[in-house]
């Protein structure tokens, strides 16, 4: 039973490290004319020609930051179901990301004293996102606890808030429109080194403080008096795990946009594949989250090259969906949860 | 001794729920808490492990005040089977007894030879050592609540708090979960308190009973001295009274009906 759970999660592990490798080597070689897998290898090993090397670096960019953001928000999104106890719970139904594309509208339509304008989109979406959570979190709280329940209509609600208020300012937003419209349906273009240097160590630190209480976030999935009698501090627990969620999704959409369905369907897929255990899902989830936002963009950047790129999240959920759908469809039993 | 509870209070939004309960626990008995719903003793009980923190009091645990414990050592010592166990994720039967052994873990750290050995130990006792492989989520409620005494067991605890532990069983399953537990309370010495509002079963299992009324202690003490026909009234308004099953020749308790006037 042991052995063969193992040698599950070491077969899928292989697995998505082998479509991570083809992921990166088939991003690696888009161009206007495409590169060929043996000329992008023929550059990492250092002896490709001089536009070969230019647009291989080029490419480089989106890998690394669709690294970064298909990992944390598959992890962020893995633990708040597990957290809430709820499968719909993700950064969207907290209102994370409405926040987010708030923020980023106003930084696209305006102004803002002390803020260069060159940040002030990425800045302004970043702390709208940690605000919302505080928001959300702090209206929830009745008499020094939060109901899941609560915690979650109180996010739809301000959810519902931000984005109306985000539609207003789209309507408004005359020649900026495009600019809004874009960001809200997320693109790993336009990203810079900096821009990473910044998004990484957010997303990398929030991760591992998540993944340092897989074993809390299992008791607290039986129960949170199941938990607190198992010696948890459930709430400081809480506190930490909607802490650093929160920190990765604000960096993870700040410069890449609001990119759906990611932090819903990944760590389903795997908890229906792996079982409920936070210890392998959460990093099971994070590699599988990067192999699959870095497969959208390839496709994003090729499946109607006519059109020129298409926006990432309409591909995260044409691809997510189905699969996802199929896969609900298949199991026999309801592993994963009931 | 085990607990030493001195003026336990608690408020719930002001109203009171616990005004100011002083008792002993002794070291090795079986103690059920009985009162009607309402009326504080599954709060009460949540106190004797610090999921809830006294408005007023304190609790002593073996000589040491709980809030000055860690959560963490009071699981070593104290294990709780608590009310409701729905569980709706596809852990194994033994991912949720190896839970048991958390308190004893480091972080990050997975289970040891010694924690194996003791995760079989409580599925046997528990006769759960074919179901180690069984999803929870399939499993009935019985079945469920031996699986979460099992985890209780992983945690080799000396003290077993256990809140309504026959509610939503069959008969025969109150039977087989509490025969279990008196079983574990003779063998290991485990001292177990266990809360309850189904008068028989607990008479026949306990050898001692607090009885809570009005959000205070009525009485404590053997079944005799506490299960009054004068209190059953009072405290459950009930017309009864103690007497011995004649086939078993144990305690019981004979319901005529609801208290008339």
């Amino acid at each position: 039973m042991r052995a063969k759970r193992a040698s599950k999660i070491v077969a899928t592990v292989l697995l998505l490290l082998i479509l991570l490798v083809l992921v990166c080597l088939l991003e690696l070689s888009w161009a206007s004319r495409s590169l060929t897998v043996r000329e992008v290898i023929d550059v990492l090993l250092g002896h490709g020609t001089w536009a070969n090397n230019l647009i291989v670096k080029a490419n480089a960019t989106r890998i690394a930051i669709g690294f970064f953001v298909g990992a944390g928000l598959a992890i962020a999104g893995g633990v708040m179901q597990a957290m809430f106890r709820n499968p719909m719970a993700s950064p969207y139904i907290l209102g994370l990301s409405s926040g987010a594309s708030l923020g980023a509208a106003i930084g696209i339509l305006f102004t803002i004293p002390f803020i260069p304008t060159i940040i002030a989109m990425p800045f302004l979406a970043f702390v709208f996102c940690f605000a919302t959570m505080f928001l959300v979190y702090s209206l929830a709280r009745t008499g020094g606890v939060t109901h899941t329940e609560t915690l979650l209509l109180t996010g739809i609600a301000i959810s519902a808030m931000m984005s109306a208020l985000v539609s207003f300012l789209t309507f408004i937003s005359g020649d900026k429109l495009e600019g809004i419209v874009f960001w809200t349906m997320g693109s790993l273009s336009n990203v810079s080194w900096e821009d990473i240097m910044f998004v990484a160590p957010a997303i990398v630190v929030g991760s591992m403080a998540m993944m340092m209480f897989a074993k809390e976030l299992n008791a607290m999935m039986i129960g949170d008096a199941h938990a607190m009698d198992l010696g948890v501090d459930v709430s400081r627990v809480r506190l930490i795990l909607l802490l650093a969620s929160s920190l990765v999704t604000a960096a993870a959409v700040s410069f890449v946009g609001v990119i759906g369905f990611v932090g819903l369907i990944i760590p389903h897929i795997f908890r229906i594949i792996l079982g409920p255990d936070n210890r392998t899902l959460l990093p099971v989830s994070a590699l599988g989250g990067a192999v699959f936002l870095i497969g959208c963009d390839y496709l994003a950047h090729t499946v109607a090259s006519g059109y020129g790129v298409l926006p990432i999240g309409v591909l995260t959920a044409l691809v997510g969906a189905p699969y996802f759908i199929y896969l609900l469809k298949r199991r026999k039993s309801e592993i994963g949860w009931s | 001794m085990t607990y030493d509870v001195h003026d336990l209070r608690f408020r719930y939004r002001e109203k009171p729920v616990l005004e100011g309960l002083d008792f002993e626990v002794h070291s090795g008995e079986i103690l059920g808490i009985l009162g009607p719903n309402g009326c504080g003793k599954t709060t009460l009980l949540k106190h004797l492990n610090r999921n809830l923190v006294p408005g007023g009091g304190c609790v002593l645990l073996d000589g040491s005040d709980l809030l000055r414990m860690k959560k963490r050592d009071i699981a070593k010592k104290v294990a709780a089977v608590p009310q409701g166990n729905e569980i709706k994720f596809a852990f194994t039967v033994r991912d949720i007894v190896a839970m048991g052994r958390m308190p004893f873990q480091k972080e990050l750290a997975g289970s040891s030879t010694q924690d194996e050995g003791i995760i079989d130990t409580a599925l046997m006792r528990t006769g759960l050592q074919d179901f180690g492989g069984r999803y929870i989520n399939e499993m009935s409620g019985g079945e469920r609540q031996r699986v979460i005494i099992a985890r209780a067991l992983a945690q080799t605890p000396k003290i077993l708090l256990m809140d309504e532990p026959t509610l939503h069983l069959d008969i025969s399953t109150q039977f087989e979960t509490l025969d279990l537990i008196y079983r574990l309370s003779q063998e290991d010495g485990l001292t177990v308190i266990l809360v309850s509002h189904d008068l028989p079963m607990v008479v026949r299992y306990c050898d001692r009973i607090m009885l809570i009324h009005d959000h205070k202690i009525l009485c404590c003490g053997t079944p005799e001295e506490t299960l009054t026909p004068e209190n059953m009234r009072l405290v459950f308004g009930v017309d009864a009274e103690l007497g011995t099953d004649s086939k078993t020749g144990r305690r019981t308790v004979f319901l005529h009906g609801a208290a008339g006037q």
